[in-house]
């Protein structure tokens, strides 16, 4: 549905996209992961002939961005990033006006301006003028636009920033709601986005893609992979983390608390990454430990994210 | 075309929602009023016409008209629905002339608000109504060529004060290149054939003709390719913009 192939952004001297290649099929939603000024925007920009790249290509459900801009556009239901309405308009009038601009008219007019209304909650603001919204509802103002068409692909640029976390949460219900009709490319740089909503996730930093996979790949980057966090009660603490440390299965042991009434915290790391959780349910079983917390990591995503984005 | 009437219909709204829109309206109507009968001792004149009536729309347009061009794309780029505006399946070309022409209708509803005037004058004697009826139509396109300009200043800043002064800028140099004065001083230092050439350019050399009621179809081509060419630089800018 997205091909995007070797795609370069240059500003004056700055490189702000380089050379970026990646694809998003059907039912996808592919996160966008970066830091600020990573290139993120750029890329979103390009792809909905906001802005034209300086080289390479994309092809949007088969339509190319630099030879059929108008029928791209009619493929894509965008989100900018700052959710832009205009303010000196009712809900109503505003989605009414861009149904319009997307040439409908009439009966289908108003029950594509009702759907998305429904779709995005907006009843109780459709005679409210645009100036006077919160944040949430600008934002669902625009996402509303954004659904008019029914476009084969959404592109939201950061749809969940600045909003309360109810208002993340119900915006990643849609989101995902809306995955099943619709391939979705979302940048965002809150992590915890991309392992709530998407299937992919890219990762880029400079204007260059560092990283690419489902979330669950990523994590295993992470050097808490599988690592098991437990908290046990002991008389003696030190031994007790000597003991861990010879086990043949844990590569390093990390205390992490203060020991308060005999209570150790550690983090044990494994050989490899493997997965040690059998094992040590079975040691502790055996040693007949007084257990009071045990927990596996699935792998950190800042940290993996840290990794691949942080300035050398 | 699809999109064109959206665009402007959602402009006047823009344009009426906005106290802007009235104060012009009340100051475009004083202005005049105060030209025609304080400046241009209109009753003096013993002449039941609006030769003077037009004869200071040039002065007055060269302020107002920038004030109501300078938001078209200052105020689009600045609030960043731009992107929005630019990104629906309509042609860049449409976008500008669509915003230009809501604009220029809303610059024609004012003209029409005139129409005391021509109360007036058919009280106070009866006129010819053919200079009555050019006058207007060549002020309203020489509103458009000043629109146009305005149009393109402001898509070249985010800053309305900054496209207004550079539009008043440019309407002005427009304006004085007609003056007599002007053209007697160029006369002195070169060559006729100069002099001829840059009045040639002016608004006011061309206005004045039609105002008089003389319709010359090289005027209207004047005031209509000023309108299309300034659009035309418009839409590269734009394009340009993104670009870099």
């Amino acid at each position: 549905m997205i091909s995007v192939n070797s795609l370069s952004k240059k500003f004056n001297n700055l490189l702000a996209v380089d050379q970026v290649s990646f694809e998003v099929k059907q039912g996808e939603i592919l996160g966008f992961l970066g830091p600020n000024g990573a290139g993120k925007t750029t890329t979103m920009k390009m792809l909905t002939c906001f802005i034209p790249p300086s080289s390479g290509n994309a092809e949007i459900c088969g339509y190319s961005i630099l030879d059929d801009p108008l029928k791209v556009r009619n493929q894509i239901g965008y989100l900018p990033e700052s959710a832009p309405s205009y303010d000196e308009m009712l809900v109503g009038e505003f989605l009414k006006f861009v149904a319009e601009i997307r040439g409908y008219s009439g009966m289908e007019l108003k029950r594509r301006v009702g759907i998305v209304i429904e779709k995005t909650s907006l009843n109780d603001v459709e005679n409210q003028m645009i100036d006077t919204l919160s944040k949430g509802f600008r934002q669902r103002t625009c996402l509303a636009q954004a659904l008019l068409h029914d476009p084969p692909v959404l592109i939201l640029d950061e749809p969940t920033d600045g909003l309360d976390p109810n208002q993340k949460h119900e915006v990643r219900c849609l989101i995902k709601e809306m995955s099943e009709e619709h391939t979705i490319l979302i940048s965002t740089h809150i992590l915890e986005e991309v392992e709530a909503v998407c299937t992919n996730t890219m990762i880029i930093a400079k204007g260059k893609v560092v990283g690419y996979g489902t979330p669950d790949e990523l994590l295993s980057r992470s050097m808490y992979r599988n690592s098991v966090t437990v908290s046990l009660k002991d008389e003696e603490p030190r031994k007790l983390l000597n003991e861990f440390n010879q086990l043949d299965f844990v590569y390093s042991v990390e205390h992490l608390q203060e020991d308060r009434e005999n209570v150790v915290t550690m983090r044990l790391y494994p050989n490899n990454k493997e997965s040690i959780s059998m094992k040590l349910e079975e040691y502790l079983f055996e040693k007949k430990a007084q257990l009071e917390h045990f927990s596996v990591d699935r792998g950190k995503l800042d940290e993996v994210f840290r990794q691949l984005t942080a300035v050398d | 075309m699809s999109g064109f009437l959206p665009i402007i219909k959602r402009e006047l709204l823009a344009y009426f929602r906005s106290p802007v829109a009235y104060v012009f309206i009340i100051i475009f109507l004083i202005a005049n009023a105060g030209c025609t009968f304080l400046l241009g001792n209109f009753y003096d004149s013993q002449q039941a016409s609006l030769e003077i009536f037009f004869l200071f729309h040039p002065w007055l347009y060269l302020f107002l008209v920038p004030a109501v061009g300078m938001r078209l794309w200052a105020e689009e780029r600045r609030s960043g629905t731009a992107e929005l505006l630019l990104t629906f399946p309509v042609r860049l070309t449409t976008t500008v002339f669509a915003k230009f022409s809501a604009g220029w209708l809303f610059i024609g509803i004012s003209l029409i608000l005139t129409f005391p005037m021509i109360w007036t004058v058919h009280f106070l004697g009866s006129p010819d109504s053919g200079p009555i009826i050019t006058g207007y139509l060549g002020s309203f396109l020489m509103a458009g060529s000043y629109l146009a300009i305005a149009s393109l200043t402001s898509s070249m800043t985010k800053n309305q004060v900054i496209s207004f002064i550079l539009s008043v800028i440019i309407c002005l140099i427009l304006v004085l290149s007609g003056w007599g004065v002007l053209s007697e001083t160029l006369n002195s230092v070169f060559p006729v054939w100069f002099s001829d050439m840059v009045s040639q350019f002016s608004f006011t050399s061309h206005f004045d003709a039609i105002r008089r009621g003389v319709v010359d179809i090289r005027d209207l081509v004047y005031f209509i390719s000023i309108i299309v060419i300034v659009l035309m630089v418009n839409v590269i800018v734009l394009e340009s913009h993104n670009a870099s």
